[in-house]
């Protein structure tokens, strides 16, 4: 048989989601006398509550119960944090409201219809306090307090030298630097959150249904708050996940929110969000202002650089916030060869919704301001940004590589993939054309971003948000387990269970890809099982659905249990033909001796041995087929004393080139080519692939062009449904070319490295430098997103020389 | 609130339900008669991903009530395939990887099959313009636009047989 892994195979999903059949969190049924949840909201950025009447929202026919911050404070404990700044987050505000969306009371109704009928019953008094939604002002000494306890708005505040930085900045030749603004974006799933918790206090039990896909650690977070041993609190995640991109991960507090509405109404409780509150309230992408500086050589070498990141967390800081400042940290350098630098990460709170995981988390914001900035070092060097990479890329002798803040890039060949950029986008050749366009008034640009895509992270590089004095005082945290099971049942076909919670990503097809070469048996007969159940499947702490981990740490689970399933078959084999197991070999369905191929056992009667004969079983050997393997990589050590930590398990290589032309009537951007190459080691699935590279880039170019979660400067929210929030659509992806490369990574068995976020990662850079660069005659600098029309007009607007140029043009 | 007894046929079967007139299509579909593969992804027209044909045009579920499909023929994503036998649009989102995650999937599949019957000759651009009023997150639209050309394509060429 052919090997299946490496091929584009068709997924064993899309069946059932092509006729309607997929089980996603709104599809799986309810209990009888099930509760339909609706939820009010604050309006006001930042308030105290004053009073809440929910006397007349009680009255409502079918009304079961309302439910304010004061009874569901009662059932928990506020949600522990990474961080040592002691904010107190509920999942529904309690005497005071910190963003615009934060939940206030919870109706309990006989339907959705009646729930919200009540929710305008519920009288809520708020004294308005001065809100504050600007990253730096919330860090002065006289900005309003969100929290009053903390005693300012920052939650988190490190500093990291890694090699000589003073050193590299008192030998540079010039110093480059500018400060940039990475907005608040988000992913927006078309499903949006849905929960289903239920209580039983005969056994005093939670079991939550949700679409939450992880990392599992929040689930100690959550039986932490709820007060409960964690076998008490059972988490089941269906199959079917209508898209997350990190998302729903920030489902955590509803599902905590709703668990405890459950018990104090006593039934199960339904919620599914509604997009103005999925917009408004559920999680987003973190948004950075970032100082960066670098100490540069006049051939262009950057020898040093500094970076001041300040993530703004939203109104509470919450799990695994503050992540985001940390989930890079080992690739801070990207792509290039840097070995001296300086990082001030901060964390502060304003009145917005809080934030978490979104595709890309902490690329984009790293990206944005390293990217531009080796944009503004040619300009300033009057070099081709070409010529600049070409200076700091790291070369392919110097792999495995070691990086300035302890990373490990395993493999790689970065000048290779950036020349087949430069050559697949006709670099010089748009260059030339670009010379002449600017002659006849057009505004033409071309952009370069290299980037390295960390996967599967290391559960340890959040632990950097602490010193390491406040780090010995606790275990130290390493690893990034996973875990599958793999078990054959008494009439030979294969179960495989795994804990990747997919959601969209064809885990399903590609997991049954690998059991089908490693046990021989045709995919078709492979049933994978991907809901997760935290009561009866095997997970760790770092189970889940994120940091593109399925290809670097769920794929090696499952083709190590497989291989477990392997072993013992042969074992029994070997048992029953008089021969040793490394004697033999498994072909299309039959185990027989390597030598003597004529001396064979079927594999369908070793299963069958194992569970209808045991007693003809080796000495020793347990009944049944059913192996589970927990794999974590080996390069993934907790940080050190010196803040050394490799925060990912590998790292892949992305290289665009995007070209643009700017309507100077409209100042629309128009890409006309987009180019990207990726290095993600072996590639398991080449269709699978591709489609989550289309995916990522157009998430990636969604932030460059579209997509922002806007609040005005008092902290009223301004983009709550998709006439203000704009998501790219089939006209808006332009003319994609992407080319691969594959560099296995030495460290997972099947040589993969995840990926999917990459361009997420890239695009806003990529085409930032390409406005940037088609503006550069007009001396216009990008250094904020999303470049829409309207952005775009008033920096032409505000263009002396550029008006000047169109009166000449005129 | 009053309720108000229509008759709807879904798939070719007829249902006849008491519902409030408040109803949307989209939660009659789901919740009452229980076809979860229409899904409801913004309630406000935008994302498509509702989408089911009524009588002989591509709608949105969540802008309809109920009680507006009195006496009217609906088809949903269930309708599509006949025996187990995937449609040819169905059979090239397959093909070509046009979903991910799904979700958005059964909306999209609806107004395609509504625009090929009604633009058999489509090109490409109209292909896009039809699915702008549809949002996918998950596949940057490339193996679904890719999908459809296909099927035009495969249809063009079954009429060419068919006329030989």
């Amino acid at each position: 048989m052919t090997q299946s892994i490496g091929t584009p195979v068709n997924r064993v999903e899309d069946d059932r989601l092509l006729t309607g059949q997929g089980k996603y969190m709104d599809d799986i049924g309810t209990p009888p006398n099930t509760a339909q949840a609706a939820i009010l909201r604050s309006t006001y950025p930042h308030a105290d509550i004053i009073s809440i009447d929910t006397s007349e929202a009680e009255k409502v026919t079918g009304v079961k119960a309302v439910i304010t911050g004061e009874q569901i404070k009662q059932y928990m404990k506020p949600f522990s944090v990474g961080v040592s700044a002691p904010v107190k987050y509920y999942p529904v505000a309690v005497d005071k409201v910190r963003y615009v969306g934060e939940p206030v009371a919870v109706v309990l109704a006989k339907n959705r219809y009646i729930a919200e009928d009540a929710l305008d019953k519920i009288k809520v008094k708020y004294e308005a306090l001065k809100p504050i939604v600007d990253i730096e002002q919330s860090l002065e000494s006289d900005a309003p307090l969100l929290h009053e306890n903390v005693g300012s708005n920052i939650a988190n505040h490190r500093t990291f030298d890694y090699g000589e930085v003073n050193q590299a900045f008192e030998q540079a030749d010039h110093v480059i630097k500018h400060k940039y603004h990475f907005p608040k974006y988000s992913a927006i799933p078309v499903e949006t959150y849905g929960i289903l918790a239920s209580y039983e206090n005969s056994e005093d039990c939670y079991t939550i249904h949700a679409n939450f896909h992880g990392p599992f650690v929040i689930q100690a977070v959550m039986a932490q708050a709820l007060g409960i041993p964690g076998n008490k609190l059972r988490i089941v995640v269906p199959k079917d996940i209508g898209g997350s991109y990190g998302i729903k991960a920030g489902a955590f507090p509803y599902m905590v929110l709703l668990a405890i509405t459950s018990r104090i109404a006593g039934c199960s409780v339904k919620w599914i969000e509604d997009r103005q509150e999925h917009l408004s309230a559920s999680s987003s992408g973190t948004d950075r202002v970032t100082y960066i500086e670098a100490a540069v050589k006049k051939s262009g070498k950057v020898t040093g650089l500094r970076m001041k990141m300040i993530d703004n967390v939203g109104a509470y800081i919450r799990a695994p916030e503050p992540a985001c400042l940390y989930r890079t940290h080992a690739n801070s350098t990207g792509a290039y060869d840097i070995p001296n630098l300086h990082i001030e990460a901060i964390a502060t709170m304003t009145n917005k919704l809080p934030t978490g995981l979104i595709r890309g988390y902490g690329g984009q914001e790293l990206y944005f301001p390293l990217e531009r900035l080796m944009q503004r070092v040619a300009k300033e060097l009057v070099m081709d940004p070409a010529d600049v990479i070409r200076e700091n890329i790291i070369k392919k002798h110097q792999f495995p590589y070691k990086t300035a803040s302890g990373g490990i890039y395993d493999s790689g060949d970065y000048e290779k993939g950036f020349e087949l950029a430069i050559e697949t986008g006709k670099y010089t050749e748009f260059r030339r054309k670009q010379q002449e366009a600017r002659k006849k008034g057009k505004i033409f640009g071309v952009g370069l971003a290299n980037i390295v895509e960390p996967s599967g992270s290391n559960m340890g590089y959040i632990t950097v948000a602490l010193t390491p004095e406040e780090r010995a005082s606790s275990l130290p945290k390493s690893g990034c387990a996973e875990a599958a099971t793999v078990s054959m049942d008494p009439t030979g076909s294969v179960n495989v269970r795994i804990s990747t919670t997919p959601s969209g990503q064809g885990h399903e097809t590609v997991a049954a890809q690998i059991i089908a070469d490693v046990l021989g048996i045709p995919m078709d007969k492979v049933n994978v099982v991907a809901e997760l159940d935290t009561s009866t499947s095997a997970w760790s702490i770092a189970s889940g659905s994120y940091s593109s981990r399925f290809a670097s740490l769920g794929s090696s689970a499952v083709f190590y249990a497989a291989h477990k399933v392997k072993s013992k078959l042969f074992k029994i084999a070997a048992h029953q033909l008089q021969v040793e197991a490394s004697d033999l070999e498994l072909k299309a369905g039959s185990i027989f001796v390597k030598d003597n191929p004529e001396q064979k056992y079927s594999l369908k009667r070793a299963v069958g041995t194992a569970h209808w004969n045991p007693l003809a079983l080796p000495e020793g050997m347990e009944p049944g087929i059913y192996e589970t393997y927990y794999y974590t990589a080996k390069n993934t050590e907790p940080p050190d004393e010196q803040d050394l930590i490799n925060s990912s398990v590998t790292y892949g290589f992305v290289s665009d080139l995007v070209t643009v032309e700017i309507d100077p009537e409209t100042a629309n951007v128009e890409i006309i080519d987009y180019v990207t190459i990726h290095d993600a080691g072996k590639l398991l699935n080449p269709k699978i692939v591709d489609g989550q590279i289309f995916g990522g880039l157009a998430h990636g170019l969604g932030g460059a062009l579209y997509e922002e979660l806007a609040y005005d400067s008092k902290g009223q929210f301004l983009t709550g449904s998709f006439m203000d929030y704009l998501c790219p659509t089939a006209p808006e992806m332009p003319k994609v070319t992407i080319k691969h490369m594959e560099t296995p990574s030495p460290i997972t068995p099947l040589g993969a490295k995840g990926l999917g976020e990459g361009n997420t990662m890239s695009a806003p850079v990529a085409v930032a430098n390409a406005v940037s660069d088609a503006l550069s005659p007009y001396n216009i600098e990008i250094d904020t997103l999303p470049l829409s029309p309207n952005y775009i007009w008033r920096l032409l607007a505000k263009s002396d020389i550029y008006q000047k140029h169109k009166e000449v043009n005129a | 609130m009053a309720m108000q007894e229509i008759e709807v046929t879904i798939n070719g079967t007829r249902y006849e339900e008491m519902v409030e007139p408040r109803m949307l299509l989209s939660d009659f579909l789901r919740e009452v008669c229980g076809l979860t593969g229409t899904h409801v992804g913004c309630e406000h027209g935008v994302c498509g991903a509702c989408t089911v044909v009524l009588d002989d045009a591509a709608v949105r579920s969540c802008l309809i009530f109920a009680v507006q499909a009195d006496d009217r023929s609906i088809l949903t994503v269930e309708g599509l395939a006949q025996n187990g036998e995937l449609t040819t649009l169905q059979k090239n989102f397959k093909e070509n990887h046009g979903l991910q995650c799904g979700f958005c999937t059964s909306g999209i599949l609806m107004a395609a099959t509504d625009f090929i019957e009604k633009k058999p000759e489509a090109d490409s651009q109209e292909i896009k313009e039809m699915l702008s009023g549809h949002l996918c997150r998950c596949t940057g639209y490339d193996g679904i636009v890719k999908a459809v050309e296909k099927t035009i394509e495969e249809n063009k060429n079954s009429v060419k047989e068919l006329n030989t």
